[in-house]
Parts: C-alpha cells; structure tokens; sequence
C-alpha cells in the first residue's frame, strides 16, 4: 500500500499491473511491456512519471544558488525562457546525489528530481540553499505524463487547448512553455520526440483519458526501462550513485568545467580525479547470443583478467538481442566476456547508446 | 484470475504436463507463470533424442524481466521440441497451454505423473503466489 499518483484509477481501469516502485503503487504493465515499447518507437505511448519531484525554486539568488549546486552550469539555459539543462548533482567528494533535469523559468526555476531519492535531494538542498536565501517549493499539486514517440506531439496538439497547442508547437528540442498552471516541454527519457506535461492533479485525469482515446497507448516501467536503456540514458540508483563519480558514469559531457571560477560543489574532488586519471567508464555492451544480459553480472577482460560490472541490462525490444551498460576498466578493448549462469559468454563493447530516432545505431 | 486447465498435472513449480492419446507426455508452462514472467524472450528447451527426469531442470524459459528453469514432470527421452519458439517465443505468453508447448517425453514411467499436483493443488499454489 504505497503512495497513488492522480491517475491511479486510470491504471486500474486500463488495467495496469501495479508493482511498488520506491513506496509508489505504479503499473509495470498493460499487458505486453514489447508491444508498449514498440509503440512508443513507432507511434505515440504516455507514462505516469507523477511519482517524480518538482522543486521549484525562487529568489533573487536562485541562479547563483543553482550555479553552485549543480555540476552543469545554469548559465547555458539563461538566454532561452523555457530551456532545459541535464545535469548531476554531487556530493563534496565528487559522487552523484541524483540527476535532474532543471528549467529556466525566467526569473526562477524548476527542477525535476527522481522519485527514491526525493528525501534525500530536498534535504539536501534546503540545506544548501540556506545561505543563497532562496526558497524551495515542492510541488505536489502537479503530475506528470510523459508522451513520447514519432506522434506524440501531434497528438497533444489535438486534445489540449488552442493556447498549449500553439506553445506546443513553437517550442525547440530541450525547452517547455508555461501555459496556464500547465508547463509543457520538450524532453523525455525514451530517445524518441515527444512531451513531458506538468498538469495540476485535479485535469491530470482528463488529459489522460483524451490522450487514450486519440490513439496513444498507456506504458508502464518496464518499457520505461527498455526505451531509455536503448537510449543510453543513465538510471539513478544502477548507473550511477554517490560512490560513483560522474566520470564514469558516462556523465563527462554534463561538466562544465568554464569558467573556471566557476565554484560548484564536488569541483575540487572532480578536478582531482580528473587529473588523477579515470581507471574506470561506462560502456556499452551488445550479445546476439541467446539469454539476457542483467545488472551485477561480472565482466571480464579477457587477456588481463581484469573485471567490472553490469549496471543495467536487458533485452532491446526494437534490436531483438540483449543489451547493457557496464562500469569496466578503460583498458577494455572491443570485446569482453560476461559471466552468466555458469558461463562466460563473449559479447560486444559498444558506446553507451544503440538507438537513436527510432534506428538502431550498433 | 489465471486459467487451470482440470484435466493436466502440474508442479508447483509452474509446468503442466498433458498426457497424449500416444502415451507421450507434453510439457509447458502455465498460464499463472507467463502472467509473473511477462514478456517471454527466449525459451531453451532440451535436445531432441536427450533425456530428461522428473523434478529435474530440463530447460529455461527467459522473459525480460528474469530467468527461469522449467522442470520435468516425467522422465525419459525427449521426442520433441517446440521450433517456433525459437523465432515467437512470445507464443509462451500468448497460448501456454496448447500452442505454447515446450518439449514432449516419451516417458519410462507415467506413474511419476501421481506425485504431480492436480488442479485443484495447483490453484492453491497458484493462489498463494500472488
């Protein structure tokens, strides 16, 4: 009996497999998490993501507060109202806290954080907003539909107001549009086009529904997973977590490292490491052999004996094979073996992302 | 609730066995496991001319969400195996107890299938997992 989300009904009623996902009663499932996957690819899908966190945040030193908290600089998204920025939130010795997407607001901000770590990151940032003097506000009055796919945005286009469909359309890759209590942007987390809508609770409902009977299939975690797996895009928690450092997280290219003078927290340790030399990163791997590559299985390298690990595998529904990203030494070459089941199965190393737009790109 | 066919055995486990008119014994999963499996992705099954004994792994059956060894219900010699779930393993999922079938046995001793679970003994299992 965990946390519902406003569409919990909806779940039900379409009928969702509903599985604990840190204390939230979420659905796995409709029915086939390949078909659902697939959808997505091709057409449109729309997912809960309700059980994320909003932090919004205000005050007249919120950009200097956010320039100091994150490890990407807020600089970049200040000349584009609505603009996005990806980036790690770390810990004084350089490990990952969480990622988060935030958003230039104009004048204030908003962040998404993850769902299993909302305890931690606001107590974490209360605690360092302290003296910036800015004020943090979690919004739990809003929800969260991610529609994603080829069609998504045409189909929202057709069920939400002549005012959102034209904020809609203008908006660029990696920006949203305030529209009402509505916020609307162009992110995702599947490699596909698509929307994730900020919806006050009490319309979530209603969107849902309209976005179903206008062709777009409800998805549950799993496809989750399989999409953005196949996406390359990190899982907080597997891919990476406070004893991890961005830098071998695959995570590198959400440094800003200019200015210089730039002071974040975590710079020091990073600039440590970076200097120190990275003994590890994450790659991709690839096994067109039959069976299911998992997180936690041993990787070896098999001319030095050196090992790492699996820290998110699965089966690619739009490659047909099983796929994972691995934390290894950087010695590894084109190849490497997996432990499984009593056996060591070679397979691929590949860079961390196999497929783009809809294609595969191994 | 998942469908149980009365007149096969079961493990509890999750197989079910099917007596043939020819005395051969054929072998699946249930449709309770393909619902806790989800989305089956590759199904491994023994060889043709092997053999296999009663409560023993005989195959696995892998969906993406986990691995599973199915096991035997009778033993003696494998007589065939499903092909077509080597390109549709999804059929696991879509028709477990007819076109979903794994292997089939030309059993030593059909009296092993009396220590197998009816079902109703089944149900229970079924009901108490979940």
């Amino acid at each position: 009996m965990g946390n519902k989300t406003a569409l919990y009904a909806k779940h039900q009623e379409m009928g969702g497999k509903i599985v604990d996902f840190g204390g939230w009663d979420m659905p796995l499932n409709y029915g086939s998490q390949v078909e659902e996957h697939h959808k997505v690819r091709c057409e449109a899908g729309m997912f809960d993501v309700s059980h994320m966190t909003i932090v919004d945040i205000t005050g007249e030193r919120a950009k200097a507060f956010l320039q100091y908290l994150l490890a990407n600089d807020v600089e970049k998204i200040c000349g584009l109202k609505g603009k996005a920025l990806y980036s790690g939130m770390l810990t004084q010795d350089g490990g990952v806290i969480d990622d988060l997407i935030v958003y230039n607001m104009e004048g204030w901000f908003r962040t998404v954080v993850n769902c299993a770590t909302r305890e931690k990151d606001l107590a974490w940032m209360n605690q360092q907003a302290e003296p910036f003097g800015v004020s943090l506000t979690e919004r739990q009055d809003l929800s969260i539909v991610a529609v994603q796919g080829p069609k998504a945005i045409d189909k929202v286009k057709t069920v939400v107001s002549a005012d959102k469909a034209a904020a809609v359309a203008e908006l660029k890759v990696f920006q949203g549009a305030a529209v009402g209590e509505w916020f609307l942007a162009r992110t995702g987390y599947t490699g596909e086009d698509g929307l994730e809508v900020m919806v006050p609770n009490t319309e979530v409902a209603a969107f849902w529904q309209a976005l179903a009977d206008a062709g777009v299939a409800p998805c549950g975690l799993a496809a989750r997973d399989t999409l953005r797996l196949e996406a390359g895009m990190n899982l907080y928690g597997n891919d990476m977590d406070e004893t991890v450092s961005p830098l071998a997280a695959n995570m590198g290219w959400t440094i800003a490292w200019e200015p210089a003078d730039r002071d974040f927290i975590g710079r020091q340790a990073l600039e440590a490491d970076k200097a120190a030399g990275q003994k590890e990163k994450l790659v991709g791997l690839v096994m067109e052999a039959k069976g299911v590559l998992r997180a936690h299985q041993k990787v070896i390298l098999a001319d030095t004996g050196l090992t790492g690990e699996i820290t998110s595998g699965t089966f690619s529904p739009t490659l047909g094979y099983s796929i994972a990203l691995a934390r290894v030494p950087v010695e590894i070459g084109d190849t490497c073996l997996v432990e499984m089941r009593n056996k060591q199965v070679p397979v691929k190393v590949v860079k961390p992302s196999f497929v783009r737009m809809g294609k595969p790109v191994v | 609730m998942s469908e149980i066919r009365s007149e096969l055995k079961y493990l509890s486990s999750h197989e079910w066995a099917r007596v043939e008119a020819d005395g051969t014994v054929t072998i699946g999963i249930t449709d309770h496991a393909q619902d806790s499996l989800g989305d089956v992705v590759y199904v491994e099954t023994p060889e043709v001319g092997g053999q296999v004994t009663a409560g023993e792994e005989a195959g696995v059956v892998e969906s993406v969400k986990a691995a599973s060894d199915i096991y035997s219900l009778v033993s003696g010699e494998v007589v065939a195996v499903n092909e077509a779930l080597e390109d549709e393993p999804e059929t696991v999922n879509a028709s477990p107890y007819d076109d979903g079938w794994f292997f089939k046995v030309k059993p030593t001793d059909l009296s092993e299938l009396d220590a197998a679970l009816d079902a109703d003994g089944y149900r229970a299992v079924a009901e108490a997992d979940g």
